[in-house]
């Protein structure tokens, strides 16, 4: 059973030794010296001001946490899609039973909607 | 083969997991949870779990720690030591490692006959002596697809457990958004 | 190890070279016909001085970009810093391995080579490199830590365009994974097996599934482009206000490893509608590529490629088509838009499907296809007639554009809220 993750091991072994060798070789071959300038964060020929790790808008954050609920929805979702057609005996009542779960979830994405939450102003 | 394999990931996980906690930089920490996260994942491939080792990659290294290197990065905590040494925080470190201690001393109590009988006191999805000889997961799971060994009780025995799951994603998702958006 | 293993292995290595080396080279080429298009688009020649006709550019690009200087934005974090492009150059190169490229092929071979034994394979070999169970599980896990590296990037240069990139690159990729993954489902319902191999057999026993599930295709696609960060969604590295992006601080090979990134991510979007939606290396109106004999084989690989191909060359197209969306349609097209009616789609899918059988007692999958075809066709011109009247994407100005044609036509109108608006 484990058989076809063998490849799938041998290429992550692979693909890792040639992004290795690939910034190695860069490396190896670079050449020049590092000067004050050159080292300088990019601003578009400006004088750099102060530090680039700046505190950011919670707007992130929120994003990133509703991602993780609709993910987890999609999760449940693939099993339930795959059994759907196949277990027959039940089928109306996995329609239901998802019917259920998604208008329970609507609930609360059109709480989240109506509060702002997808607003991007 | 397969136990060098494993031998290989567990190693990568318990690494991932002691540097998660010795870094100081908050987003070296997230990235060998990472690590661990990336190799339980493979772990449960081993035991022929694919379709939980494909969610651990999907929900955890994909969402949930996303989250934590957004957090990170946020709140910009940088290299500060505002950490918890000191008198104290050596106390509740000793006091948690001994709980953890005690609870690992039950599970090696735990033998796989005495396991079955305790499943077969739960509620029913499978006769209980069956499902642990090695293999018995593997060859339903080759029997049927990989998705639907693990659909079929979740949807039929489980199924109010589900149900309430979304319940609680609800209660995340207005708990969420009333976090960050309290102003409004 | 046994004979049978060892042939498997055998062939599994071979694969995963020719696939590699394919992957890498079509991604320097892609680099090229990305130019080529371009020009072609803008009535300009594109890249014609290194070999004939320009087809050596891509080489010497790559030879350049070894020999450049690496630079070290001075207070980046210098171990994280190398880290992100390996982050990004290393899930993009896995995913290529799931996706099945030909039918599979008859092979039979008993040998043995010398000191490393006896190497038997017997029956089909399927045209991929890891025939996993978990299928396209696989594809969307791996591709959801190609957040990482673009994250990472964006922190550890530590200069605010790539900060800024890495942040908008990083909350864009997960608000469309979310439609991405929810489009899905309905090739699921169809299907009833996540592996690739059992959605090309479901498909080229009814229909392609562009068909029946319209609209997943269609949301599938359109978050594909925002997955990849392609024109008109590539706002994480939007020239105009952020330089790069993310990688604004990169050079040489650290820099090439972004882009080799970004075109195979095209390479597996482009694959994954092929395979998902198109039947992959389908031949169309007949079963005999199945049978496992060579030329059918061939046959079934060019299919593949050529429709692979083909939405490879749809991303390019789109970049000169379409303008850049504004950040905040960017967010209320992923939120608003595609995810409701993505769950809408799987409930009517899955309610459609169950009148079908259960109440109208359908049984062939032809027909059933067919059925699903006109309900999706219906939704789909639906979603597209919304879509066009700009209710949701303009959401986060609506009464302000509302209001534009009203202040043109007559810009003293007497309405208190128009002229606050022009003020």
């Amino acid at each position: 059973m484990t058989q076809p993750y063998i490849p799938i091991l041998l290429l992550i072994a692979f693909v890792i030794a040639n992004a290795i060798l690939m910034l190695g070789l860069s490396q190896v071959l670079s050449y020049g010296e590092r000067t004050a300038v050159k080292t300088a964060p990019y601003e578009s020929g400006m004088p750099v001001l102060g530090d680039a790790r700046e505190r950011f808008s919670v707007k992130f954050y929120l994003v990133a946490l509703l991602f993780i609920i609709f993910d987890i929805e999609a999760v449940f979702m693939i099993p339930w899609a795959v059994a759907f057609r196949q277990l027959t005996d039940i089928s109306g009542l996995l329609l239901i039973e998802m019917l259920v779960f998604v208008v329970i979830l609507a609930v609360g994405y059109i709480y989240v909607w109506k509060r702002g939450a997808f607003e991007w102003d | 083969m397969e136990s060098v394999v494993f031998y290989i990931f567990a190693t990568a996980a318990v690494l991932g997991g002691v540097m998660c906690i010795l870094q100081r930089s908050p987003v070296a920490s997230a990235l060998w949870l990472m690590s661990t996260m990336f190799s339980l994942a493979a772990l449960y491939v081993l035991l022929g779990a694919e379709l939980i080792g494909a969610f651990q990659v999907l929900v955890y290294v994909g969402a949930v720690l996303v989250l934590f290197l957004f957090v990170v990065m946020l709140l910009n905590l940088g290299q500060r030591s505002n950490d918890l040494r000191g008198p104290s925080g050596i106390a509740a470190a000793l006091v948690i490692a001994g709980l953890l201690g005690i609870e690992l001393l039950a599970v090696w109590r735990y033998t796989p006959s005495r396991l079955a009988a305790e499943v077969a006191q739960g509620p029913a999805m499978l006769d209980a002596s069956a499902a642990f000889p090695a293999g018995q997961a593997m060859r339903q799971a080759a029997a049927h697809n990989v998705v639907q060994s693990v659909a079929e009780p979740l949807f039929r025995t489980y199924l109010i457990p589900f149900e309430i799951t979304s319940v609680l994603l609800l209660a995340a998702l207005v708990g969420a958004v009333v976090l960050a958006k309290r102003r409004i | 190890m046994n004979p049978e293993l060892k042939g498997y292995m055998l062939l599994s290595v071979i694969k995963m070279l020719v696939v590699f080396t394919v992957v890498l080279v079509g991604v320097a080429l892609l680099t090229l016909l990305e130019r080529k298009v371009s020009a072609w688009m803008q009535n300009r020649r594109g890249p014609n001085r290194v070999g004939w006709g320009g087809l050596l550019q891509p080489a010497a690009d790559g030879l350049k970009n070894i020999l450049k200087e690496e630079t070290f934005p001075a207070e980046a974090n210098r171990l994280l810093f190398l880290l992100a492009p390996a982050m990004s150059f290393i899930p993009a190169l896995m995913l290529s391995a799931v996706i099945p490229f030909a039918a599979p092929l008859r092979l039979d071979f008993d040998f043995t080579a010398g000191p490393l034994g006896r190497f038997v394979h017997h029956g089909l070999m399927p045209m991929v490199v890891a025939d996993v169970p978990v299928g396209f599980l696989f594809v969307l896990a791996i591709s959801s830590m190609g957040v990482y590296g673009i994250a990472l990037a964006g922190w550890a240069s530590n200069s605010k365009y790539s900060l800024l990139g890495g942040l908008r690159a990083t909350a864009q990729m997960i608000s469309y994974e979310v439609a991405m993954g929810m489009s899905l489902i309905p090739v699921l319902l169809l299907s009833g097996n996540v592996s690739f191999s059992s959605i090309i057999l479901e498909q080229s026993r009814t229909l392609w599934f562009v068909l029946p599930l319209f609209l997943s295709f269609f949301i599938f696609l359109v978050s594909g482009f925002a997955e990849t960060n392609r024109l008109p969604f590539d706002l994480p590295e939007a020239e105009s206000e952020l330089i790069a992006g993310y990688h604004s601080e990169y050079s040489a090979m650290k820099f090439s490893m972004f882009f080799i990134a970004e075109y195979a991510n095209v390479v597996t979007v482009s694959a994954m509608v092929a395979t998902l939606f198109f039947g992959g290396w389908d031949v169309p109106f007949t079963r005999a590529d199945e049978s496992g004999v060579w030329y059918w084989v061939i046959l079934s690989h060019l299919m593949f490629f050529a429709k692979t191909f083909f939405w490879i060359f749809f991303i390019m197209w789109i970049r000169w088509t379409l303008p850049r969306f504004r950040y905040d349609q960017l967010m209320a097209l992923g939120w608003k838009f595609l995810l409701p009616v993505a769950l809408a789609y799987i409930m009517v899918i899955s309610g459609a499907i169950y009148a079908l059988e259960h109440l109208a007692g359908v049984t062939s999958p032809l027909t059933r296809a067919m059925a699903l075809t006109v309900v999706s066709l219906v939704l789909g011109i639906l979603v597209f007639r919304v879509l066009d009247r700009g209710v949701i994407v303009s959401g986060s100005q609506p009464r302000r554009q509302r209001l534009e044609p009203d202040l043109l036509r007559n810009p003293l109108g007497g309405r208190t809220d128009g002229v606050r608006v022009a003020s």
